[in-house]
């Protein structure tokens, strides 16, 4: 089995996936020649050609909006938002049009759609390259969220969107484009949306985590293993569906949970995992649920010692861990 | 292409099919019989005239909520308008979930759209794509009221469409106000036909009270965009008889004096007009028209009222597909 990057694996998934169904094509900014401003596409535009990976004028509800068409038509388009921020413009057309259509039309039309963006802070992007955006979508029934925190379950999963007859938002955690590597299988497989996968266990702490902080969380629980604390990693892969079993399994065994995500702490992710624990494991708690979240700013600032204050990291999990343990 | 006197009689007919449906959710709304109503008194022409331009069943159609007569001709029937004036479960648009007028149909292949404007418009520029990457014949017919025009959601697949070619028909059923606000709170120009030349397609006014004046210019850009030759963007000029809905008073915003005179040049009695001067409609056909779409209306309310409500809990779903079922 071959090591690729996470980038690579997204790429391989698209490649694969065109290759088998001449319904899936990509359409967005810089997709084209460019292969993407992150290189997901390299290569696609000259191998399957202009009319199956469109380069887009620069308009965001209009890629999804025409993605939706398409997809009504029986295409299978897989949409890119070049960064997360600049996902809103088309909110309207993702929530109030994909996300709704199945249920208004009672089950007539569906729409198989994939709209893939890197979302994530600790790049040097500033407000508008660094956004965590989950939480926005995951409020959203009739939509699926999906984010792989590593190559092997990046390319599964998101040959599992494309194969969806749902859409599906699939945010790609763009600080581990490169630095994410693992064993891919070069054959086709998938990995399934919705369950989330435990990638280390323990009996001390539940560490619930997703893209780019579930690399941290391994990190931070093998920081306070050397300390006696055995924590149990959680990597939860799908937000919508939320894999509640897992979820409550692992709180059931070690009575403690801890949340990590980049997105800010008010209203994020962390808090819908919280209260499926309070209302459905409160009586095997040891300790109250605890999150590590970014802070309530508006955005990830550029300036590298403010990025820093910013970002959840290893030490500040492994300091979060160690209170919890200690409680 | 000129229309044969069964046709434009036929065209005549679907026009006051639509006009007595309307008039009929108007009573049953005052009788309170039905909870909302939104009108499509005054644009039956443009409706009719572009309809026939197209090939039923074959091509697509996005429409929006004032295309009642549109609708008809299409195949929906004065039941199905009855049962979701009433919300019923056999509604075939959304089996009670949008409110009325918000049109589906998959067996005439008219998308399922919402009610923020112009959302429907890249879904109809979407299909068109996907209808040319499949180099079928199909063309696109996607109708929207001026006042949607404002939004960028237009104006982006409008442009996509321009650049790409795409075979869609836009027509804007210029009805003179969006609510309250005259056209002239819209745009700057004197009609939406003028945008065209700022998007790079062929924009063109036309009488929307005349029939045949739009299915003339509707069928010369389906012949268009059939030959590869791209999208057209048509204004039908026009006037809303009614309110804005059932919910809206128009008196608070345009005078008495405005109605009357543009009530004068309603475009049935401008269709009736014609086919007497043509011969083609006497006095006893006229009755006997009216007698017969008489009797459709009473039976389709009488057996909407009959029709069963959903149970409530059909509210729950559906919220996903589990496969892809149309095209």
């Amino acid at each position: 089995m071959p090591e690729m990057t996470l980038v690579e694996a997204i790429r391989q998934a698209m490649d694969e996936e065109m290759a088998r169904d001449e319904r899936v094509f990509i359409v967005g900014e810089d997709v084209g020649k460019r292969g993407g401003v992150f290189r997901a596409t390299l290569g696609l535009y000259e191998k399957y050609g202009p009319e199956r990976v469109i380069d887009s004028p620069l308009a965001e509800a209009s890629i999804v909006g025409v993605g939706i068409g398409a997809a009504l038509y029986g295409m299978r388009p897989i949409c890119e938002i070049q960064f997360a921020d600049f996902i809103f413009p088309a909110f309207n057309q993702i929530v109030n049009e994909a996300a709704r259509m199945c249920y208004r039309s009672n089950g007539e039309w569906c729409v198989p759609l994939v709209i893939r963006a890197p979302y994530g802070g600790g790049i040097g992007g500033g407000l508008y390259h660094s956004q965590s955006v989950e939480a926005f979508f995951a409020h959203v029934p009739g939509l699926k969220v999906v984010i792989p925190s590593n190559p092997y379950d990046a390319k599964g999963l998101l040959k599992s969107a494309v194969r969806d007859p749902n859409p599906v938002l699939f945010l790609e955690p763009k600080k581990g484009y490169r630095l994410l590597r693992g064993e891919v299988p070069t054959e086709d497989y998938v990995v399934p949306i919705g369950p989330a996968r435990v990638t280390r266990p323990g009996r001390d702490i539940s560490l619930f985590a997703y893209g780019m902080m579930h690399y941290y969380a391994l990190q931070a629980a093998e920081m306070v293993a050397a300390e006696g604390i055995e924590v149990e990693v959680v990597d939860l892969r799908t937000l919508a569906p939320v894999d509640r079993t897992t979820i409550l399994e692992s709180v059931r065994k070690t009575g403690k949970a801890l949340i990590v995500h980049e997105d800010n702490l008010t209203g994020g992710y962390g808090a819908e995992i919280a209260a499926l624990i309070a209302e459905e494991a409160f009586e095997a708690l040891d300790a109250p649920v605890r999150r590590l979240c970014g802070p309530d700013v508006p955005g990830v600032p550029f300036s590298h010692p403010m990025q820093d204050w910013f970002m959840p990291n290893a030490p500040k999990i492994a300091a979060a861990l160690r209170a919890l343990a200690a409680y | 292409m000129m229309l044969s006197e069964q046709q434009q009689v036929d065209m005549f007919w679907y026009m006051l099919l639509a006009r007595r449906l309307d008039e009929r959710a108007w009573i049953l709304h005052r009788q309170g019989k039905i909870a909302f109503h939104i009108s499509g008194i005054g644009q039956e022409a443009a409706q009719v005239g572009a309809a026939f331009a197209v090939r039923k069943g074959e091509d697509w159609v996005v429409p929006y909520y004032r295309d009642l007569a549109l609708m008809l001709y299409l195949g929906y029937t004065p039941r199905e308008f009855m049962l979701s004036l009433m919300g019923k479960r056999e509604e075939p648009s959304s089996g009670g979930r949008q409110m009325p007028s918000h049109w589906s149909l998959r067996r005439a292949n008219v998308v399922s759209h919402s009610a923020p404007v112009a959302t429907q418009t890249p879904h109809a520029v979407g299909i068109a794509l996907a209808i040319t990457m499949r180099r079928e014949d199909k063309v696109v017919l996607t109708t929207i009221g001026e006042g949607a025009t404002s939004q960028g959601e237009w104006y982006e697949a409008v442009n996509w469409a321009a650049i790409h070619r795409l075979p869609v028909i836009f027509m804007v059923e210029n009805n003179h106000y969006a609510i309250s606000e005259p056209i002239e709170k819209q745009m700057a120009v004197e009609g939406a036909a003028a945008k065209a030349c700022g998007l790079g397609l062929e924009g063109i006014a036309v009488d929307g009270t005349d029939a045949l004046a739009v299915y003339d210019v509707v069928a010369r850009a389906v012949e268009k965009a059939r030959r590869g030759e791209g999208p057209t963007l048509i204004e039908a000029r026009m006037y809303r008889l009614t309110p804005h809905s059932s919910d809206d008073d128009d008196r608070s915003y345009r005078s008495r004096d405005e109605v009357e005179a543009h009530k004068r040049r309603d475009p049935l009695l401008r269709m009736r007009q014609h086919l007497e001067a043509q011969g083609w409609l006497g006095a006893e056909r006229l009755q006997a028209l009216e007698a017969e779409i008489k009797a459709l209306v009473d039976a389709a309310v009488n057996e909407a009222t009959q029709a069963p409500y959903p149970a409530p809990e059909e509210a729950a779903g559906p919220l996903f597909c589990s496969e892809v079922t149309h095209a």
